[in-house]
């Protein structure tokens, strides 16, 4: 359906190099890259709004590089909402229609049942500046849709509504996708694109380093920017040393440390994760049938939102899950030598 | 944040010996005007001709004019290009010179003999010594005044806005009048006022450019020099009157909304 080819963009100090992707008919397609990787120009483009210095974008088979902004039917919907203050929410919503010179009748009907479907009936009269980030959110939605675009773009829709929202709008748009509206959304959030892409494609320093399913982007990460978006941290880059008579597998990490890991690959470079989570710690040696296990000393403590996150050095920084109570009982303490430990079946190998 | 008394009570007193200063004389011209002077001043078939001329030739001057200022301010407040502070440059120029100069400059082109003057005849149009003489004078030098408040306005309206139009499908010229200009219009409105105001009070270019028709101005300082301050000084309070309402429309229009 849409297909963007070789799309280089330069803008002041940043750029995007060799963008390359596609978008099939019903597909959710999430863009995910860090703040200001140039996310919003590349919707932009696709949309019309920012020209390309170089590259193709094809919708349904046609080059629309020439098309005017007007034809291209591709809605955007902006981070901002972009809602015109001067205008009530009705006629934000039929701002589409009154420049098409629609009879009154049919722009009531149309701005009606959109405004239905986005539960923002009650609203219609209402200036866009006594609204809610959720409520702006729905009419920004509604005014887009009036168009019937082959393909929504959404800037960070999720980013300024308020975290008891974000379900309700996730939900909406997860309905919008299965009724068949292709939608490009560019986020920055990793959850929010687990919970509703189709397909992903990652960018970095300006250009797509990984796309696929959620489950192979995130399962499989090709660089550790990749392996961190998905709140992956414990991700090396690994050299595989057959060890014979052994069912293990030594993946030199560096100099200084290697793990032994169960993989069916032999001697292979690639990188090994492993989540954070079947780390063990102790403040002693565990007498336990593990083989990996690491002195090491604890050089950062963070609250995270789900107990707290240690960084052990051990030669390689570990990332280690425990619980609050742990860090009491324990007194963990940073400076404080620990031990960690996991299981050769805990570490994944990925092949380059 | 630390207030000295002593400061604020010497920076107040020299700041009301400059509102004394600013409010003296126009009191001292109400003071010494007479309300029966005033009555038949009022009264003074070529006063109100006169005023009725200056309101006329600025609002003429203020709305031709804005028809080519407005989009030009749109232009520069939406657009980058080599040569831009050098237009700026030029826009604030009728500021910075004296309006006598300016007058003597206007008249070079709008003379018979001048560009603009040549142009006219062909139309059997003249400018120097007529109406149309008195608006080109008061355009030129009251200009700057709604081209650069205009352009603050469409500076203060959001680019994207009118990217969102552009995408649900509006053509430039519609996002145009249907969002950038509604939404600048209290800066646009504001600048046509001072353009208005200014033009109207304007004397230097217009006494050189069109001495006849009499605008009030030029009437003030005519009846000053020929049969002194007496009979200048009603003249004068009417006028400054007729301003004052402009004057306070105009802070009305532009005070920012405190519910924004």
């Amino acid at each position: 359906m849409l297909k963007v080819e070789n799309l280089h963009i330069k803008l002041g100090d940043f750029h995007l190099s060799d963008i390359n992707f596609s978008v099939e008919k019903g597909e959710y397609f999430m863009l995910l890259g860090e703040s200001g990787s140039g996310k919003s120009v590349l919707l932009e483009s696709i949309a019309g709004l920012f020209k390309q210095n170089k590259g193709e974008i094809f919708l349904n088979g046609q080059n629309i590089n020439k098309t005017n902004i007007q034809k291209r039917k591709i809605g955007l919907v902006f981070q901002d909402f972009a809602l015109f203050p001067h205008y009530s929410v009705e006629e934000n919503i039929a701002f589409p229609l009154k420049i098409r010179k629609y009879k009154s009748a049919i722009i009531k009907d149309i701005v009606d049942q959109l405004a239905c479907e986005m539960n923002i009936l009650p609203l219609l009269k209402r200036k866009p500046e006594t609204l809610s980030g959720g409520e702006k959110q729905r009419v920004a939605l509604a005014r887009t849709l009036t168009l019937k675009p082959d393909i929504l773009l959404l800037d960070e829709p999720l980013s300024s509504i308020d975290v008891s929202l974000k379900g309700e709008l996730r939900s909406l748009l997860r309905r919008l996708n299965q009724k068949g509206q292709t939608i490009i959304h560019v986020t920055h959030d990793y959850e929010e694109a687990i919970s509703l892409a189709s397909k992903i494609a990652i960018i970095q320093d300006g250009k797509i380093v990984q796309t696929g399913t959620p489950k192979e982007v995130f399962t499989h990460p090709k660089n550790k920017f990749v392996a961190h978006f998905g709140g992956i941290k414990n991700f090396y880059e690994a050299k595989l040393e057959a060890d014979p008579g052994k069912e293990t597998t030594k993946a030199c990490i560096n100099e200084y440390i290697s793990f032994q890991i169960l993989t069916k690959h032999h001697e292979k470079k690639g990188h090994v994760l492993i989540g954070q989570k079947n780390i063990l710690l102790s403040l002693v040696p565990q007498h336990i049938s593990t083989i990996n296990q690491y002195k090491g000393t604890i050089k950062e403590i963070i609250p995270a939102r789900m107990g707290v996150d240690l960084i052990v050095e051990t030669g390689v920084d570990f990332y280690v899950s425990v619980t609050s109570d742990s860090v009491k009982t324990f007194n963990y303490a940073e400076g404080q030598e620990v031990w960690v430990a996991f299981n050769p079946s805990a570490v994944k190998f990925i092949p380059d | 944040m630390h207030k000295n008394k002593g400061i604020s009570l010497l920076f107040t007193f020299l700041g009301g010996i400059v509102l004394l200063f600013i409010l003296a004389p126009l009191a001292g011209l109400l003071i010494h005007s007479s309300p029966s002077e005033l009555a038949e001043t009022m009264r003074d078939k070529e006063v109100g001709n006169s005023i009725a001329l200056t309101l006329w030739a600025s609002m003429l001057a203020t709305i031709v004019f804005a028809f080519f200022a407005i989009p030009l301010s749109y232009i520069l407040a939406r657009n980058e290009f080599k040569g831009k502070q050098l237009v700026l440059g030029i826009i604030d120029l009728p500021i910075v010179i004296p309006h006598s100069a300016a007058g003597i400059a206007l008249l070079t082109v709008i003379s018979q003999q001048g560009v603009i003057g040549k142009a006219g005849n062909i139309f059997g149009m003249e400018f120097a010594g007529h109406t149309s003489g008195i608006v080109l004078a008061m355009a030129f030098v009251s200009l700057p005044f709604l081209i650069n408040a205009a352009r603050d306005g469409f500076s203060a309206v959001p680019e994207r806005l009118e990217k969102a139009a552009l995408n649900l499908g509006a053509s430039p010229i519609k996002v145009f009048f249907m969002i950038s200009l509604p939404l600048a219009w209290r800066s646009v409105l504001s600048g046509l006022i001072m353009m208005f105001a200014r033009g109207m009070s304007e004397f230097g270019a217009v006494v050189i450019v069109a001495y006849h028709p009499m605008i009030t101005p030029v009437m003030i300082y005519e009846r000053f020099g020929a049969f002194g301050l007496k009979y200048a000084r009603p003249v004068a309070l009417i006028f400054i009157a007729v301003c004052l309402v402009f004057f306070i429309l105009l802070r009305f229009l532009s005070k920012p909304k405190n519910d924004a």
